[in-house]
């Protein structure tokens, strides 16, 4: 087997006397979408926080792209190739969105420490913003304001930010958190064409976005891991279906 | 090129600032006022570099208005009043101060980070309070302005109004120049979402103490200029008030504007002038101004030219 890109082992955070991650597992494959599913307070959102550096664990380590990540800071871990968009969404509200993006393409060209030429006419970065924002479908938005943008359009944007670092690894937490059932389809294909590029840790709720995606799923309770595999095997998990998809399901 | 009215108020502004010596040859009491106003803009520019792009409410930035001033003064007790050596030891030491306050004060963020600023200011001012040697609580008199090999003289005050002129249109296209760099974009980046920045992958901290080390040397040349221009420092320079009053001129202009604290510190700076000529209890009147504007003014000044564009 190839070396995964992400590696988690042993993960544990505690808060007081709530375990919010209770050693868990996991690895995700350079060319692998693996989903994290889980019911309210299954404690995916301290899971994800771990990773991208908000949250230091007590005990367990994250590896990535072959080094120890444990005690990075957030911005070093992006700068290794860690992208993410979050649960709100996150983006610079008060720019247009060829700013949102150009910014995301500057974060990874090099140290900011210039202090002369115009940003915004520097071809290095608004060239290959453009072409993400034609990648994710959103190049006839380019000089909008991104706070105007429809809230779907912001989901795409935060993704094509995360795009345009040029990861070797997505962290999308709920990418669909909110969208309609035709934004949400158009986000499955986006993510579609990205599998197979890059590892993408996809924590999402909409269970049907989730089966199409996957290629294997780790389902989260009460900040236990207690299954991992391929969707079929998932669906037909005993514990799982008490624990989370419910009976009629 | 099209320009905005922005652009014409702005261009028409500076105009008549660098014309108002000749229409005013025997009337050195405006030339004085303008002076000091030009002065005070440069700091206000510098401290819209931190409070409007940066979105760092730094409540001691006189502190460098202090060191500058305080540089001119003890070099002069010393009788040393070469410029060449005043002005880079002055700037450097706003340098150096900057870079310490900064690397402590940004650590910290919202309210703590407003009271940090202001502590360590103070500290400066009670050390300039408690040094007898250089006048303590009064000050120290500079009675020769920093001298430039003779290629320019400062105790002429055309003369002088011109080099203050030259210095605010140097640091108005200065923080023109760093606003909308790369490193600009980050430090505004900063005012909107750090969060998000440091997710991309910008170590922010690095960006801001940065920014800080700027403005706070920017502001040690306003220092240096008006320690020269009033032939006299004391502690009361960088008290907190007188960052309060900074912190306004910026408001009062528009915060995260270009121009906007230049036209912040003019009006300011006229209005004290009025007020206090029509009574000695004008801040009974000046006091209310502010808070309407904040209230009822949100953009200061600069609002009132339009939309703001992108500079």
């Amino acid at each position: 087997m190839i070396e995964p890109m992400l590696k988690v082992t042993g993960l544990v955070k505690s808060f007081g006397g709530l375990i919010a991650t209770n050693d868990v597992n996991i690895d995700v494959a350079p060319d692998e979408v693996h989903a994290v599913i889980g019911p309210n307070g299954a404690g995916k959102t301290t899971f994800i926080a771990q990773i991208a550096g908000d949250l230091r664990p007590d005990t367990g380590t994250i590896q990535f792209a072959g080094s120890d990540i444990t005690r990075l800071a957030t911005p070093k871990r992006a700068r290794l190739g860690l992208a993410r968009s979050f649960q709100i969404t996150s983006i610079f509200r008060d720019v247009t969105v060829e700013d949102n993006v150009a910014m995301a393409v500057q974060a990874h060209d090099g140290h900011s420490f210039r202090f002369w030429r115009e940003a915004r006419r520097d071809p290095q970065l608004r060239d290959p913003a453009r072409a993400v924002l034609k990648q994710v479908g959103l190049d006839h938005r380019c000089d909008v304001v991104a706070g105007e943008l429809a809230h779907g359009e912001q989901r795409q944007l935060e993704l094509a930010m995360a795009i345009a670092t040029g990861p070797a690894m997505l962290l999308l937490d709920e990418p669909m958190a909110g969208m309609g059932a035709e934004e949400s389809a158009r986000m499955v294909d986006l993510l579609r064409s990205l599998k197979g590029n890059v590892a993408i840790l996809l924590v999402e709720h909409d269970m049907d976005a989730v089966f199409a995606l996957a290629d294997r799923i780790t389902v989260l309770v009460r900040g236990r891991a207690i299954a991992t595999g391929e969707p079929h095997e998932i669906r037909d998990d005993d514990e799982v279906r008490k624990a989370y998809l419910g009976e009629d399901d | 090129m099209t320009m905005n009215r922005r652009g014409v108020v702005m261009t028409l502004f500076l105009i008549t600032v660098a014309l108002l010596p000749i229409a005013l040859v025997d009337q050195p009491f405006y030339i004085g006022l303008f002076s000091r106003a030009m002065i005070l803009s440069i700091a206000a520019v510098s401290l819209n570099l931190l409070l409007g792009y940066g979105n760092m409410i730094s409540f001691g930035h006189a502190v460098y208005i202090g060191i500058g001033a305080y540089t001119v003064g003890i070099f002069a007790y010393y009788e040393i009043y070469d410029g060449f050596i005043q002005w880079p030891v002055g700037l450097a030491i706003s340098a150096v101060v900057a870079l310490i306050f900064g690397a402590i004060s940004l650590r910290t963020r919202g309210v703590y980070f407003i009271m940090i600023t202001l502590a360590l200011a103070q500290m400066l001012y009670f050390l300039g309070v408690s040094i007898d040697e250089y006048g303590a609580d009064d000050g120290l008199v500079i009675d020769v302005r920093s001298e430039f090999a003779g290629l320019i003289d400062l105790e002429e005050g055309i003369a002088f109004y011109y080099v203050i002129f030259f210095f605010l249109l140097l640091t108005i296209f200065i923080v023109h120049r760093l606003t909308n760099s790369r490193f600009g974009v980050v430090v505004r980046g900063a005012k909107s979402n750090e969060v998000r920045l440091r997710a991309l992958g910008f170590s922010v901290y690095q960006y801001k103490l940065t920014a800080f080390v700027i403005a706070g040397v920017i502001c040690g040349l306003a220092g240096l200029l008006l320690g020269n221009f009033t032939n006299f420092v004391n502690p009361d320079m960088m008290h907190w008030t007188r960052s309060g009053e900074l912190i306004f001129m910026v408001v009062l202009g528009g915060l995260g504007s270009l121009f906007g604290p230049v036209l912040g510190a003019f009006v300011f700076l006229l209005l004290e002038e009025i007020l206090s000529d029509l009574t000695i209890h004008w801040q009974i009147i000046f006091g209310p101004f502010l808070i309407a504007v904040v209230l009822f003014m949100r953009g200061g000044i600069d609002s009132l030219l339009g939309k703001s564009t992108d500079d």
